[in-house]
């Protein structure tokens, strides 16, 4: 093995030889610091054996690098959908899973439908979630309803799943009056206190150093609450993040980091943004528990995310999930990616599709079925469509919420600038069709 | 009452703060056992505790960010950034994070407790990273807060307030003065209101404006001309953002004269906003060119530095010049 990037071509093989089936942590050695406590029932000999050993000193020059930490990555179902024969056993229940079926069935069914309203001129802009379903439905679906989940930009999945109507996220997507953000920012940057989903903001990795603070709020308050902060491979680039997962270990607190590792980053593929094991490597650097899975695999997602919440909120520590998947669609409406990608690469991943793989798993368990299936695809069309043609004619936002919640209470200098305004748009209203006779 | 210094008022503030809200949590290097570079949190771990008062790695956007997302959660972090020149590595956390926060979730989500103390200013042989004064950058932020204070019982007063602000504050604290200026602070809790000014002194031909560690050049300066019949009016603008627009505006239309001084450059500087909003409002009542004492458009220097400062004598200079325009 060269001593490079994690190809993410490896990762989909379920011959590849560092993956594993059962649930293993690459440990940091965080756990040394207990050691000393015991000096005190040990002769001087063992203690002067000890601390030369704990000095961990070598005599003979010798480089360390990627390659002699092979982190594996975690797979449970293989890509027929059936269980490896040594995976770890699998504590999904039914309810749950079909929870999680329907909710990356409902964000596929979205995402197409709204890229074609895109096409159609009907919407400015669109991100989807295509081919990464399983990573962030896995995850969220691990989390309890209060732990807080701030996202990057393309995990409408973990919102839907948390209940997320098709009325909001139109809303959102038309920034009409219907828009819990008002209208303000660009569509897919949703946001919901309800549902303790941050609200998205385009900047990449500013959500990591701030999912620490959060999460160290909620160590505070002592309800057993945890953060979920996601990412992709390429905002791991920022010093945020670097900030963020170095805050989150020495702070001690219960945040679990997400990186979707999806091949690219708009058009940068992985090994023009990274040299060595992947993102995974750096959570060890930085003392964090790290686990490295299979992302088109909705088991194995999950299985981590259960195991690195009971973590993270047990010990008040972070946890590093790095899923390896695929980015099956362009960065977002305004991308082509047959400028930087074969078309076999993206039919080998839409091959690997995650949800087909989980729904195997499904149909073998009997917890699901064909009719099931055309039923619910079709209930999902309807409604998205429905909803889409009934919220794209409702107003926008009354005109203030231009200068509201700038502050709390707009300033003296604000409400005089609107002032002005109003007096303009009562002077030209021919000119401000979106305000006019709305004064 | 009792005398304190500008540091005693500012970790005055920060003990009654932390005692009234079991949420107030300090963060930042040094801060902890170490009390600060400055001594501003001294005692703080000691009496609150290792969780609400803390060192953190050296980290400026680490420390934004953590603190932004405290606050989102609702507790009241004060964070500290050991000097202002290096508060750039935050500067997106604030700019593009804190300041928008409440405004793009629809007032879903806010950073309302969130306050940022950082110690600015030059005078003390810091040279060009230890020196300035990066209010404007600032300024230019709609959402946040920037409030500067000059004296002990503004630091305390201020500080307190912008803890309790619903907004994100910038607190800027005037380094030269941290031990310099002692004053009368009352033991007890107080808050000035954010976004007023104080006139300090009373004139009728020129007002004098200024925030932080220059009011006390300016103070000086306008003592010295008095010897010579010449009243100012002296404001303290405390706030920059937003800034008491009123209060400058009425001393103007009462004096006819304005000199604007800040220790930043002058390209850009605030200054240059504050005279363009008194022209349009006090155009007819101008006797003279509105006057700006600042800094050189230069970065912040050693060797020079008196030549650089804005001080007593340059104000001293621009007043002369402005009342024989």
């Amino acid at each position: 093995m060269s001593n490079t990037a994690v190809s993410n071509s490896t990762v989909s093989n379920s011959n590849d030889s560092s993956s594993t089936h059962s649930d293993s942590y690459a440990s940091s050695n965080a756990d040394s610091a207990s050691a000393d406590q015991q000096l005190n029932h040990e002769n001087l000999a063992s203690y002067e054996a000890k601390v030369l050993d704990e000095l961990n000193e070598t005599h003979q020059l010798g480089f360390i690098t990627s390659d002699n930490l092979r982190i594996p990555t975690l797979k449970i179902l293989q890509a027929n959908g059936v269980e490896f024969e040594d995976a770890m056993a699998v504590h999904l229940n039914k309810e749950t899973a079909l929870h999680c079926y329907k909710t990356m069935q409902y964000i596929r069914v979205l995402d197409e439908r709204m890229v074609a309203a895109q096409r159609q001129g009907r919407l400015s802009f669109y991100i989807v979630c295509t081919g990464e379903e399983a990573s962030v439905v896995g995850s969220a679906a691990a989390l309890q309803p209060g732990d807080m989940i701030m996202g990057q930009y393309r995990e409408q999945a973990a919102l839907r799943y948390r209940g997320f109507t098709t009325e909001q996220f139109m809303g959102q997507l038309f920034g009409n009056e219907t828009d819990l953000g008002k209208g303000r920012q660009m569509p897919i940057h949703y946001g919901s206190k309800a549902l303790n989903y941050m609200t998205i903001s385009s900047p990449l990795a500013t959500q990591i150093p701030q999912a620490v603070g959060y999460a160290y709020g909620q160590k505070m308050a002592g309800k057993g609450e945890c953060t979920l902060c996601y990412f992709g491979e390429g905002a791991a680039s920022e010093g945020d993040f670097h900030a963020g997962l170095n805050m989150a270990a020495v702070q001690e607190v219960p945040v679990i980091f997400v990186c979707r590792n999806n091949g690219y980053a708009i058009s940068t593929p992985t090994d023009e943004q990274y040299k060595g094991d992947g993102i995974a490597s750096r959570g060890i650097g930085y003392g964090i528990k790290t686990i490295r899975v299979d992302g088109n695999d909705l088991l194995a997602v999950h299985a981590a995310t259960v195991a690195a919440r009971d973590f993270a909120v047990t010990n008040n520590a972070p946890v590093l999930i790095e899923c390896m998947t695929y980015r099956v669609g362009g960065h977002s409406t305004s991308d082509d990616p047959s400028g930087y990608r074969s078309k076999d690469e993206e039919n080998a991943w839409r091959n690997k599709d995650p949800i087909k793989r989980f729904k195997h798993w499904l149909l073998n368990k009997n917890w699901w079925s064909e009719d099931e299936e055309t039923l619910l695809l079709e209930d999902y069309r309807t409604e998205i469509l429905s909803v889409l043609k009934k919220v794209e004619k409702l107003p926008l936002q009354p005109l203030r919420t231009l200068i509201t919640d700038v502050y709390e209470q707009p300033s003296a200098q604000l409400q005089e600038q609107y002032a002005e305004l109003e007096e303009h748009l009562r002077q030209y209203p021919e000119h401000y069709p979106a305000s006019a006779g709305r004064l | 009452m009792t005398t304190m210094n500008l540091l005693q008022a500012v970790n005055n503030a920060l003990d009654l703060a932390m005692a009234e809200n079991d949420s107030v949590i300090c963060f930042g290097e040094d801060i902890g056992k170490f009390g600060g570079v400055f001594r501003a949190t001294s005692r703080l771990q000691e009496k609150y505790g290792r969780d609400r008062c803390f060192n953190t790695p050296i980290t400026e956007q680490g420390i934004a960010g953590f603190a932004i997302g405290l606050a989102a959660q609702g507790s009241v972090p004060v964070a500290e950034i050991q000097f202002a020149d290096y508060i750039f590595p935050a500067f997106d956390q604030i700019v593009n994070e804190a300041a928008k926060f409440r405004y793009r979730s629809g007032d879903q989500f806010n950073v309302a407790g969130l306050t940022i103390r950082t110690p600015y200013g030059g005078g003390i042989a810091g040279a060009l990273y230890h020196s300035q004064s990066p209010e404007a950058y600032f300024c230019h932020t709609p959402g946040l807060k920037v409030v500067m204070p000059s004296t002990p019982y503004q630091a305390k007063g201020l500080l307190m307030a912008a803890i309790n602000d619903p907004n994100p504050v910038i607190f800027f604290e005037p380094k030269r003065l941290y031990r310099a200026a002692k004053g009368d602070v009352p033991e007890q809790a107080y808050e000035i209101p954010l976004g007023v000014a104080e006139v300090v002194r009373s004139g009728s031909d020129i007002t004098l404006l200024g925030w932080g560690a220059q009011m006390e050049y300016l103070l000086e300066a306008a003592e010295q001309v008095q010897q010579e019949g010449i009243s100012c009016e002296v404001i303290d603008l405390c706030t920059l953002l937003p800034w008491d627009i009123e209060t400058v505006e009425a001393s103007v239309n009462k004096t006819g004269r304005l000199l604007i001084s800040h220790e930043a450059p002058r390209t850009g500087g605030f200054a240059g906003e504050i005279s363009a909003t008194i022209q349009e409002r006090c155009f007819l009542a101008l006797e003279s060119p509105i006057a700006r004492v600042t800094g050189l458009d230069t970065p912040f220097p050693l060797a020079y530095e008196k030549e650089y400062m804005p001080g007593t004598l340059k104000i001293y200079d621009a007043i002369k010049r402005s009342l024989s325009f």
